[in-house]
């Protein structure tokens, strides 16, 4: 697709030959990810985390789909059917630790792929749209992970709940109006699991399809290189494959053997007690803390305690807001 | 195996004097290895829609059958499946044992189809073996078909007072679940 230097896809057999005119699919796996798609020769690893954000979404969606099998959204047996799925369902825990823990990683994945974009410059032209759309991917994976973690509604789950939609709050005039709106009440209910659980479902679904966006304007230039210098011809890049299956594939493989020591080893490293206790509506927990994940925004948040012309709630949300928005 | 149209031919792709390449053997061990574990993977992924252990927990029941009166039948719920037990009669009993095995479909006595010394407690599932539906004929009134048993509504199967069928489409007789008597009057189902 990218370079002119590109090997050129020619049907095998009369079958596959029938196929590229009707259907052209082997043809445009040959030219995205076969040999027909010319990578820089000189990539380092930081490179790979592209396709593993890919495997971990792949990941988050098979594990989602069985756990959605099981999973009933109302708020009398939310928290039961979760631990219906750790003790009753075959693999349940395996397949409830692998979605936990496999969120955890997407964010580890993600976060890296993201300093490699900012440290080498991939976000400047030609690959605007290629950043920009990887913002919307990363925008859309805190929504699908926050409302996910309000569904087994723990304590943890239901003060997120709360205290995520009281950020909105925040907002002059219309922020109790959009707080009610998101609740779909005046606190954390039925109402708010049912719709958090529809777009939990949804949500990565979207990711997958803004992906493939992302992976086609990637193509059109193709991919950037450590150096910064745009490739010149074709001694400085190599087929996609079989050079950089392999290189994924090694990677994929640690990446995999590191997820399975945290889901066979230490499950619960990364999540909190407290959600392990049913919602409260009547009781805060006394340690209350995001995941990990969003730390950095939790302590922006924390930050500003004094109001300066605006009230310091509304500060820290806009300083939040604003430190994701200052990566466009 | 990696093909590469390209100019150059790294250390690895230099063919030995037999044509095999160390990179050859790189490939199937890795590639084995992904197979093998994306096969292994499966396993739990298949597995999960198997029943839980909560549903299998529910799977036996203890069935009073202390107010059931000759020619009487009940419907229970046994494993979320519809169940029949009948106090045959005399009649029925000897109707039953009148039929020649040559004639029926699925040759069974009525001794197979219960336990000794309870030859008159007939526990069947209720659930037609064509495809599925309730048959008729265990309360009052209901019609019991030509052979005296059970009538299934859907595609008219017909079954006799050993709810064999008799006619109609369903291949089988209604099947009998494991049980056995903890006492004269009840029995453990599963
Ligand atoms: C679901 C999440 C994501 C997936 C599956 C994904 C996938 C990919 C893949 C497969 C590539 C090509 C391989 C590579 O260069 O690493 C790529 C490139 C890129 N991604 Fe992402 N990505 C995701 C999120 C993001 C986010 C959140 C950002 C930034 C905000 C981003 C920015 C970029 C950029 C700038 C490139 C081009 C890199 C270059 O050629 O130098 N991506 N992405
Ligand atoms: S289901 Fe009973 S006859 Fe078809």
């Amino acid at each position: 697709m990218s370079f002119p230097w590109a090997a050129q896809y020619t049907p095998k057999n009369s079958f596959m030959k029938w196929m590229d005119e009707r259907l052209p699919l082997p043809r445009l796996v040959y030219n995205s990810v076969g040999a027909g798609y010319p990578v820089p020769r000189n990539l380092n690893y930081f490179w790979n985390f592209g396709v593993l954000a890919g495997v971990a979404l792949v990941i988050q969606i098979v594990t989602g789909i069985v756990l959605a099998m099981h999973f009933s959204a109302d708020t009398g047996v939310a928290f039961a059917s979760v631990e219906h799925i750790m003790r009753d369902v075959n693999s349940g825990w395996l397949m409830r630790y692998l979605h936990a823990n496999g969120a955890s990683f997407f964010f580890i994945v993600v976060y890296i792929h993201i300093f490699r974009g900012l440290y080498y410059g991939s976000y400047k032209p030609p690959r605007e749209m290629v950043w920009l759309l990887g913002l919307v991917i990363f925008l859309l994976m805190m929504a699908t992970a926050f409302m996910g973690y309000v569904l087994p509604w723990g304590q943890m789950s239901f003060w997120a709940a709360q205290v995520i939609t009281g950020l909105f709050e925040a907002i002059p005039l219309i922020g109790n109006p959009l707080k009610q709106w998101l609740l779909g009440g005046f606190a954390p209910d039925n109402a708010t699991l049912t719709r958090f659980y529809s777009l939990h479902y949804l949500l990565p679904f979207v990711i997958a399809g803004v992906v493939i966006l992302h992976i086609w304007s990637l193509h059109l230039p193709g991919s950037s290189n450590p150096t910064g210098i745009d490739v010149k011809g074709p001694q400085d890049t190599i087929p996609f494959h079989p050079y950089y299956t392999a290189k994924d594939g090694w990677t994929v493989g640690v990446f995999l053997i590191a997820l399975s020591i945290l889901v066979f080893f230490a499950p619960n490293f990364l999540g909190h007690p407290d959600n392990y206790i049913e919602a409260n509506p009547l009781s805060t927990p006394a340690h209350i803390v995001p995941e990990w994940y969003f730390w950095p925004f939790y302590a922006v948040l924390r930050a500003f305690t004094v109001d300066f012309i605006l009230p310091a709630k509304l500060w820290g949300v806009i300083a939040m807001f604003g430190s994701i928005i200052i990566l466009l | 195996m990696a093909t590469v149209q390209d100019t150059q031919t790294p250390a690895g792709d230099t063919p030995s004097e037999d044509g095999v390449r160390r990179r050859d053997f790189l490939n199937i061990a890795a590639v084995s290895v992904a197979g093998v574990g994306a096969g292994v993977t499966l396993l739990p992924l298949l597995n999960q829609m198997n029943p839980s252990a909560d549903v299998l927990a529910l799977s036996s029941i203890e069935v009073d059958l202390s107010a059931i009166e000759p020619g009487q039948a009940i419907k229970t719920i046994w494993r979320k499946q519809p169940l029949f037990v009948r106090n045959l009669t005399p009649a029925e009993i000897q109707q039953a044992n009148a039929v020649p095995l040559g004639d029926l479909r699925d040759p069974q006595t009525l001794a197979e189809r219960t336990v000794e010394g309870h030859e008159n407690w007939l526990i069947t599932l209720a659930v037609c073996t064509h495809l599925g539906c309730v048959p008729l004929g265990a309360a009052q009134g209901e019609n019991r078909g030509e052979f005296g048993g059970y009538f299934c509504p859907c595609h008219g199967s017909h079954y006799d007072t050993a709810a064999r069928i008799r006619k109609g489409p369903a291949p089988t007789n209604l099947e009998v679940p494991e049980y056995e008597f903890t006492s004269d009057t009840t029995v453990t189902i599963g």
